[in-house]
């Protein structure tokens, strides 16, 4: 006979789910869904051992148990506290778990460079997320933030670890993903930041999914790098068939016109990568980088995005390009003054094609196709 | 068909106002016949006006003020040292109703760090004049100070083309090395925003 699952009933924000024993507080959350489900900028699902180092997960226990009913005295990192039978959680309706929230984003963004105009994360960045749903306006930091230089770790990635909030996503990425690890977290405390080993590069054909992983823009990809803003481009569900072992072949896709300018892994709802038969949807360096033309994969359709990110502001519906309709309004002839906004834009010249770009595009680039 | 006279038409007809008249047939006066006293009266309220205060302004010679909260033609600006402002973040783009901001942007390289503030600036940027609508929220959206609606006007052409605007046109004079022009190109309201 088999053993039958023990469920345990949880109460969170006045909504009850059963559960199986050992499910994390934020899981349960996120079987429910929606505003109940506490942000998380450290923890994610695919990656063992992962959470309980950010804290905006923190999460009121108000009963610990029926068998103990006492509230636990301090706020808990949901992601590292599993339920208990009997539980009540408050996540959004507690106001403790609101203002200590607004002061965990306030420690995120002490050192923080707010650079997001630069930033090839905006728009799709999870601290941006946090902080304007979580945050408060000001911060009361008054010393200097700790500043690095940039550096390219690798071809692909390019490391602003003046972005870094020290999640450790990353890292358990090259713990778990790739076979030898050749980054880490060097130094502690305030003083720790995420490096290779005397910039050793990271040749490893899975290192792109710490892209991905990466919350914020500390690891992001050169070969996107100030090519456009996200929002911009149009995401399309894509895959191919992969030689890689390990590697999904799913994609999203983000095109301007018929350029690939960005690969990505497929995400959920939570921002994570999505599941495949049951395995993590990785995607290796191949996918990533290599394939940026449109013949290289077949585009399955626009991607699902929330309606309240700004990535869904060009109200990407289908893939059907609208038709020119001036020849048939006119009986078939050819207008007389027709000005072809190509002949007098310098913006998206037709010449320029700058997904073939291996990094950003520099002055020379656009000198020499004036 | 039975005809009808021009008074029983008019009688017929429903008047659409009650400010309707009936045009008077008297024979003129002696005094209307005259004809000079009436020219006389004309020419008194003709000469009058000159010594009124005009009305109209010798455009372009002369300009009237504008409002301080007039939206005009965009200008893009340089902060002290004369670097760009903008560092392409699209947000202008994004905010505009009207879809008539489009740019690319490029990396800053080494040597460069004069001519833009920081290591992302938009090589190209263009605004579709034909399709600005003047709103304003370009400026309200940008968060680097990059992009005011000045006080002039976008002049007229004959051509489509002459209203895509490019950078070459909106930028603003360097304030080092045209101190002068850079005061008029960025006029009142560059100052009062700040």
């Amino acid at each position: 006979m088999a053993e039958e699952i023990k469920t345990f009933k949880v109460t969170i924000d006045n909504i009850t789910i059963d559960v199986p024993a050992g499910t994390t507080v934020l899981n349960a959350a996120r079987q429910i869904g929606g505003e109940v489900a506490p942000p998380a900028m450290c923890y994610y699902s695919k990656l063992q051992g992962s959470g309980g180092k950010c804290r905006t997960c923190l999460v009121e226990v108000a009963a610990g148990s029926t068998a103990d009913p006492r509230p636990m005295p301090k706020l808990v990192a949901s992601c590292r506290t599993t339920v208990m039978d009997g539980m009540i959680v408050k996540n959004i309706t507690s106001d403790k778990v609101k203002d200590a929230r607004a002061g965990v984003v306030e420690f995120l963004l002490l050192n923080h460079p707010l650079d997001c105009p630069i930033c090839d994360q905006a728009g799709e960045c999870h601290l941006q997320d946090l902080g304007y749903e979580h945050g408060k306006e000001g911060t009361r930091y008054e010393f200097a933030r700790r500043t690095f230089e940039k550096e390219d770790i690798g071809p692909y990635i390019q490391l602003h670890m003046t972005r870094c909030i020290l999640c450790y996503r990353c890292t358990y990425v090259a713990d778990q993903l790739t076979d030898k690890r050749v980054h880490g977290i060097l130094d502690r405390g305030e003083h720790a930041e995420i490096s290779t080993y005397i910039s050793k590069a990271i040749d490893n054909d899975f290192s792109g999914n710490m892209i991905d992983v990466c919350p914020v823009g500390a690891l992001t990809d050169r070969t996107f790098r100030f090519k456009n803003r996200v929002w911009f481009t149009k995401p399309v569900d894509a895959h191919r068939t992969c030689d890689t072992p390990g590697c999904c072949g799913n994609v999203t896709l983000w095109l301007r016109g018929n350029e690939v300018f960005r690969v990505t892994a497929r995400k959920d709802e939570w921002g994570e990568v999505q599941s495949f038969d049951g395995k993590p949807g990785w995607i290796c360096n191949t996918c990533r980088f290599e394939k940026k033309k449109t013949v290289d994969w077949v585009i399955e359709g626009v991607t699902k995005v929330n309606r309240h990110s700004v990535i869904s502001q060009g109200n990407y519906e289908n893939l059907v390009m609208p038709k020119e309709t001036i020849q048939e309004v006119m009986g078939g002839r050819e207008p007389k003054l027709l000005m072809d906004i190509h002949d007098e834009s310098e913006v998206n010249k037709p010449g320029v094609h700058l997904s073939e770009i291996a990094g950003p595009a520099h002055s020379d680039v656009f000198e020499e196709n004036r | 068909m039975r005809s009808l006279s021009k008074a029983q038409i008019i009688t017929y007809m429903q008047a659409l106002t009650n400010r309707a008249k009936q045009v008077e047939r008297k024979p003129m006066t002696l005094l209307e016949r005259a004809y000079l006293p009436a020219i006389f009266k004309g020419m008194a309220i003709t000469f009058g006006h000159m010594f009124k205060k005009r009305p109209t302004i010798n455009y372009p010679e002369v300009k009237r003020p504008f409002s301080p909260v007039f939206r005009g033609l965009h200008i893009l600006n340089r902060d002290e040292e004369g670097r760009e402002n903008c560092t392409a973040c699209g947000l202008c783009a994004v905010a505009c109703p009207a879809e008539a901001i489009t740019m690319e942007a490029a990396e800053r390289k080494a040597g460069e760090e004069n001519l833009y503030r920081e290591e992302k600036y938009a090589a190209k940027y263009e605004i579709n004049m034909l399709r600005c609508i003047f709103c304003g929220l370009c400026e309200e959206a940008c968060p680097k100070d990059a992009i005011y609606l000045s006080e002039t006007f976008a002049p007229a052409n004959f051509q489509r083309k002459g209203f895509i605007y490019g950078k070459d046109d909106l930028l603003i004079p360097n304030p080092i090395t045209e101190p002068e022009a850079f005061a008029e190109a960025r006029g009142n309201r560059a100052q009062v925003a700040r």
